[in-house]
Parts: structure tokens; sequence; C-alpha cells
């Protein structure tokens, strides 16, 4: 994992003074709200509903054990004993007081951390998939470069100002889990003969206008990675639209400009800027690089154990659907689920969970957690031979919960419960849908499938790829729910097709189980998954079945 | 010293007239269709005729906008001792084409922002240098204060004009905010070099 050195630290805690010098300035009048309004938003603070929100950055959702006690201690110390878990693999604080802000950043400084550029018009976290690393599916470990990413965005003298957020994501393996095809600029990695080059995808993204992303430049070798994705942001930066909010992503610009001459203009500003300063060289690569070798793996056994645990069905099934291969024999990778009937809300964390996680981390798993896009957390490197223990710990805390990639682990944003801009909420209808299945058996059987749920157009539940995609609308100034199916992410990414007219918050749940019904009655076997079976048969047999009454 | 004025990290006398054409009469534009014209929509634009009949000040240096500067060149270079231009932050930077001068005969070149959230200037900064390969002083103008200043100076400007109403002996402060930087610019290394 990254360590700082003294100039990380420097930075870091400059910026708390320079944002503390700001907030006094604001306190003092000699700045005005809207004046103000960029800068704390660099900062990772939102005015919401009833109290200012707190964005963490968790850089690419690499945590220490450390790092999260410290998050543990902020939310007991500063807010209310809990943290959300964000689809951007970042952690956010709802009870914070403005007052208290410099004093949590010093915090997160002392633990090498920080909120930087959390929100606002800039360069947002770097996500990328939460097994690098770790997926025998993996072509490249992207962290290295997540990292070298994070550093030369983090206050990149050109883009303080953007029309708009930029959200940059990596993958690096044949599955994408970082969902390339829905960023503003997508990277994929690719090797050819110990050479690393890069796919740079451009102008996707969720939001109002939901766009799947375009091939910009193949096989970029990678030390100009720095350089190219300089010139693609400049150009957004000078002729992306800053009239209208709505219209201000880079994929609107991408789209009014057509691809082919978006990349013109991309590549007359980069053609001189190839040997820019942030040329990127092997050294620093390998600087960087060593930072994320793989930790010190025992020789073990792999163990059979479907065998030893039987008679044990519930472990068993959470083996199933929590823990996932590894590359190294005898090590699972295990994903916590935040998504159990004891959560308040998808991704909620409480400080007493959050330090049982950081134990069961430094006891079994190196001491590093990742946290996902899908709002969990990720023990990377676990013997299989200590899973059962670790089982046993997560269920005594009511973080037991055996659904990962199951209909009850939902993606959902905070909704109408906390953000200001939501048309309706979503985490009640998150609970109503988790209160349909009260027995493992039925969700079983349904298997592998999404339910995503956003309150309002700007999609942070990622509603659009979720294989069902629950949006609040607003009709007349009440709370309506519009539902999408057949959405997907990875690398055949694709955005769900509205089903019809919406539904009120008491109707979704018999939607939603009508929409299961039609699943299990067509699918042509116990192994056709639900977004397969949607692609054979189309939106038509959900549609009568639910709109029939 | 009462100025406003901050170059080479040091509050300055500040000597230039700054000539602003007045634009409130001026129809605002709408959405013109064309990308490229998406920054002009609600933005500060003076016509031609606007630009006409402004009155060139007496003084010996002045800062006039470029689109000005064409239009009366020859009646500029008799009046005046020194001179320098300011483009809007949405100008194109095709504008610069139309010079018959090289760009290094103006002691100052400005870039106008309306709006502090306007982040345009920065990478016009690293245009006009790099492009145009400008060597002189490179002023911010219009919405500038503490803020910005760090990103200014890293993005090719090294004077900066202070808002009305703002301390700029404070603001001068921010060009200390940060005693490092990951990445490189024009004319500094990225942090790496030195790791
Ligand atoms: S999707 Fe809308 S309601 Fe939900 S968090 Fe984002 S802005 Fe708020």
């Amino acid at each position: 994992m990254y360590k700082y050195d003294h100039y990380d630290r420097k930075i870091v805690n400059q910026r708390v003074d320079q944002y503390e010098d700001q907030l006094n300035r604001y306190f003092n009048k000699e700045l005005t709200d809207e004046e103000f309004r960029p800068l704390r938003l660099q900062n990772g603070l939102y005015i919401q509903r009833h109290a200012p929100m707190l964005r963490v950055a968790i850089p690419y959702g690499l945590l220490s054990s450390k790092q999260l006690r410290t998050l543990a201690d902020i939310a007991d110390e500063f807010d209310r004993g809990y943290g959300h878990f964000s689809t951007r693999q970042n952690i956010q604080y709802n009870w914070p007081k403005l007052e208290d802000t410099p004093k949590i950043l010093r915090k997160l400084a002392d633990a090498e951390m920080h909120a930087i550029q959390t929100s606002g018009n800039c360069i947002r976290n770097i996500t990328t998939d939460p097994y690098a690393g770790v997926t025998p599916d993996e072509i490249v470990d992207t962290r290295y470069i997540a990292e070298i990413l994070r550093q030369w965005s983090t206050f990149h003298p050109e883009f303080a100002l953007l029309p708009r957020k930029f959200k940059i994501s990596i993958s690096g393996s044949k599955h994408d889990r970082a969902l390339v095809k829905t960023h503003d600029i997508g990277l994929e990695l690719v090797k050819e003969q110990e050479n690393l080059f890069v796919n740079v995808f451009v102008g996707g993204g969720l939001g109002r206008t939901p766009v799947i992303g375009q091939l910009l430049k193949e096989k970029l070798p990678i030390e100009h990675l720095l350089s190219y994705c300089e010139s693609i942001i400049r150009i957004y930066n000078l002729f992306g639209r800053r009239d209208n909010m709505y219209k201000a992503r880079i994929k609107i610009l991408v789209k009014a400009l057509g691809v082919e001459s978006f990349k013109k203009q991309v590549e007359d500003d980069w053609n001189d800027g190839k040997n820019s300063s942030n040329h990127l060289n092997d050294k620093e690569i390998n600087r960087v690089k060593q930072f994320f070798t793989s930790p010190n793996y025992e020789t073990v056994e792999s163990i059979d154990l479907e065998d030893q645990f039987r008679e044990d069905h519930n472990f068993l099934h959470w083996i199933k659907r929590n823990t996932r291969e590894h590359i190294k024999n005898g090590y699972r990778s295990v994903t916590i689920s935040l998504k159990g009937k004891k959560q308040t809300a998808p991704g909620d964390i409480q400080s007493s969970e959050m330090r049982v996680v950081a134990d069961l981390a430094d006891q079994y798993s190196f001491g590093e957690i990742r946290s996902t896009h899908e709002q969990n957390l990720v023990l990377a490197d676990v013997k299989e031979r200590d899973l059962y223990d670790v089982y046993s710990v997560l269920c005594e805390n009511n973080l037991g919960e055996a659904n990962i990639g199951l209909i009850t682990d939902i993606i959902c944003c905070p909704g109408g419960d906390f953000c200001s801009l939501a048309n309706a909420k979503s985490i009640p209808i998150a609970k109503s849908i988790d209160n349909l299945f009260d027995n493992y058996d039925f969700l079983f059987d349904i298997g592998t499938i999404s339910l995503n749920i956003s309150g309002c157009m700007n999609a942070c539940g990622h509603h659009h790829v979720g294989n069902i995609g629950i949006l609040g609308v607003d009709k007349d100034g009440s709370e309506w729910y519009q539902i999408t199916l057949g959405g997907q992410q990875g690398v055949n990414a694709s955005l769900g097709k509205v089903i019809g007219p919406s539904f009120s918050a008491d109707e979704v749940p018999a939607v939603i189980k009508e929409i299961l019904n039609v699943y299990v009655a067509q699918r042509d076997s116990e192994e056709e998954l639900f977004i397969d079976c949607y692609n054979r048969i189309g939106l038509d047999p959900f549609k009568e079945a639910i709109y029939k009454n | 010293m009462d100025t406003q004025l901050i170059k080479n990290k040091e509050l300055v006398l500040n000597d230039w007239f700054w000539v602003v054409p007045d634009t409130s009469n001026e129809e605002v534009k709408k959405q013109a269709g064309k990308v490229v014209q998406f920054k002009l929509t609600g933005e500060d634009f003076p016509s031609d005729g606007t630009l006409h009949n402004v009155i060139l000040p007496k003084a010996e240096k002045v800062i006039l906008p470029l689109r000005l500067y064409l239009l009366k060149t020859d009646e500029i270079k008799n009046k005046y001792k020194e001179y320098g231009i300011w483009i809007y932050s949405h100008d194109e930077l095709d504008l610069f084409n139309h010079l018959k001068d090289d760009i290094n005969s103006f002691s100052v070149v400005g870039v106008y922002v309306e709006k502090f959230a306007d982040g345009r200037i920065y990478s016009l900064g690293n245009l006009i240098r790099r492009k145009l390969s400008y060597k002189n002083d490179l002023r911010a103008l219009g919405d500038v204060f503490k803020d910005q200043l760090f990103y200014l100076a890293r993005s090719g400007f090294d004077s900066f004009l202070i808002k009305e109403g703002y301390d700029a002996k404070k603001a001068l402060l921010g060009l200390d905010d940060f005693s490092y930087s990951y990445q490189g610019t024009l004319n500094q290394k990225p942090l790496w070099s030195e790791r």
C-alpha cells in the first residue's frame, strides 16, 4: 500500500492550513457563499438537507486498518457514530459541524488521508477494481497506476475549476469491475511483451444523459498516459459547456463534436505535448509500483470447504456469495456485505463495526481493507483455513450477510433522506425490497442480479447499469419511481430500458416481485442469469405481467 | 502602497490603464448551436460596434482588448508608449492568428475571468505560453483573488490584478499555499524527479 513520504505529508498538511484559512475568511465575510462554495466542495464538503456532509477520499478504495480506525474515531467524535460508503469507494459523514471540519481534516492528514477533490468541478477520486492485485483474471495490477494518477490529478493547476466534475476509472482485468465505459475517462490497461499500454475511453457517464464511453485511443504507451489525459481534459476545460450544468459533462462535448473531431483537437494539442514534463518514466513507475508488491503469502494447501463444512449451509452460502478466487493457492478474497438487514442503509457502517473489520484485517488480511463501488468492504487476502473464523466474527457483529451479487446487495444513493437534490427517497425503497426476502432460498434461487437505486437523475446509485434500476422522479411534487430493466456493468456495459409509467413507493416491492416471478417462470434453466434471460426474452413479457393489473 | 497588482511575488504599483469596453447595452448572446460557441452563451462579449466606439484613454501604458487592438492598431501604436492586450476567457485562441506583430512585442498579455469559478483561464495560460511561445508578463484580470493564485502561477501567469475590495496583501500569501506540487508544468519538473 502507498506510504506517504515527507512531500505527501507536507502537501496534505498545507491543504488543511489552506482550507482553514478559507473557512475563516468565509466566517469573517471576506468570501461570499458563492466564492466559498467551490472551495469547500474541493475539500469534500457539501451542504445537505440537515447538515454539511463531508466526503473523505479513499484513493482507489484502498485503506489500512489504522485508517479505518481513524474513520471510526471521526464518526464517534464528530458525527453520529457511523459512516456511509459511497459508490465512488469513498466514505461520507452526514452530520459533521462546519466549524469542526478543519479538525477532522487534520485527523485525517495524520492518518495519511484527506478529502481533497472528493467533490466539486475537478478530477475526482480515481476508482479501480477492488480486487486489483489478487484476482486471477488480472492482466495488469491497476493500483500503482491509480496512485500515479492520484498524485498527478491532485491540485493539477489547470483543472481546478472544470465545467463539471470529472471521473476517471481504471481497469486491468478481463472482466471490467471498474465501470470504465461509464466514466469521463475510462482507462483499460493492456500488456504486450511486458510493455504496458492503455486503451483510453472517453465520454461515458451515467447521470441524466447516460452514455457509453467511446474508444479514443488504442494502445497508448503508458509513458504518455498523463500527457494524453492532460490534453483531453484541457480541450474539455476550454470547450465544455459552462452555461448549463446539465450539459456540462465531457460526454456532451464529445457527442456534439463527434468523437473523431474531438480526437483531432486532443491530438493536435497532445502532439506537441508529447515531451511534456509529465512524461512518465520507468523510474517513477517502478518507484510507485514497489508500494504494491504482494504481501508475504504463506505457502498453504487449498482446503475443500464444501466437504469440511457440509453441515453448515449458511457458511457455505456465504463462501459461495461473499468470497472469490485468489491468485494464491489456499487464499480467497472476502467481501463483507454492508447490505445486511441490520444496516440502516446500504453502505452504512457503525464505528464499532469499522473497528471489527479493522481487527479482522490485522489478524487475517495483512492489515488492508478495500471499499467497492457496490458499497461493500473487502478483505483481499484471507487464508481458506481462516475463513470460518472470519465468518464467525462477522456474524457476531451483524456483518455476516451472505448476499454479494444477490438482489439484496442493493446499490443505493443517500436519496431524499439526506441529499438536497433528491426527487425521492431511496433508502426506504431499498429497505422495502430487502424485506421481501426473509429467507435465503428464494434469494439464492434468483441468483446473481443487480438492483441499483438513485434518488434523482444524477444517478449516484448507478441505476442505469443495474439489471433492475430504480430512479426517483418527481411528479407534481410527490415521489414516484421509474423502473428500468437490462442495465449491465462490465465489458458488455449497457443501459437499462424504462419499463413504463412510474410507481408509488408502496407499489415498488410488488413490482420487483413480479419482475422476479417472470424471470423464474421464463428462464431456460436455473443457470440462466436474470440479465441473460432478459436479453433473450426482452422487455415485453415483464411489461405485460406488471401492467396487466 | 495602495495597489491591487501582484507581480513577481510582490505588490507593485499599477501604472497600467486597463481598458474595458462597456458591454452593458450589448445583447446577450444565446446558444448559437456551434460547439465552440457554447462558451459565448450569456457571457460578456463586446460587438465590433462597441469596440469602435471605445475612446482610447489618455495614459502612458494601456492594456486593451485584443479585438480592439486589431481594429485600431495604427492609432494605438501612435498614441501609447507601451501597450498590452487582453482576452476574455471565452475568446478563441485563433484570435491571435490575426496579429501581424509578434506576440512578444507586447509587454503584457492579460486573460480576463468574469467569474472565479471559470477555470478556462488556467488552460489558456498554458496555451499562451506553450503554443504561442509568449515570454513576457502574463496577467490574470477580473474575478481574481487569493485562492486562484497558486494555480495561476503554475499555469504560466506572473502577475495578478486582485479584484477591488479584496485584500491584495493577503492574496499574495496564496502564492505560497503549497511548498511542493506533484505534477510538472511548463517551467517546473514533476515532484517525482526529486524523489
Ligand atoms: S442520485 Fe440524486 S438523490 Fe441520489 S445522492 Fe445523487 S444527487 Fe442525491
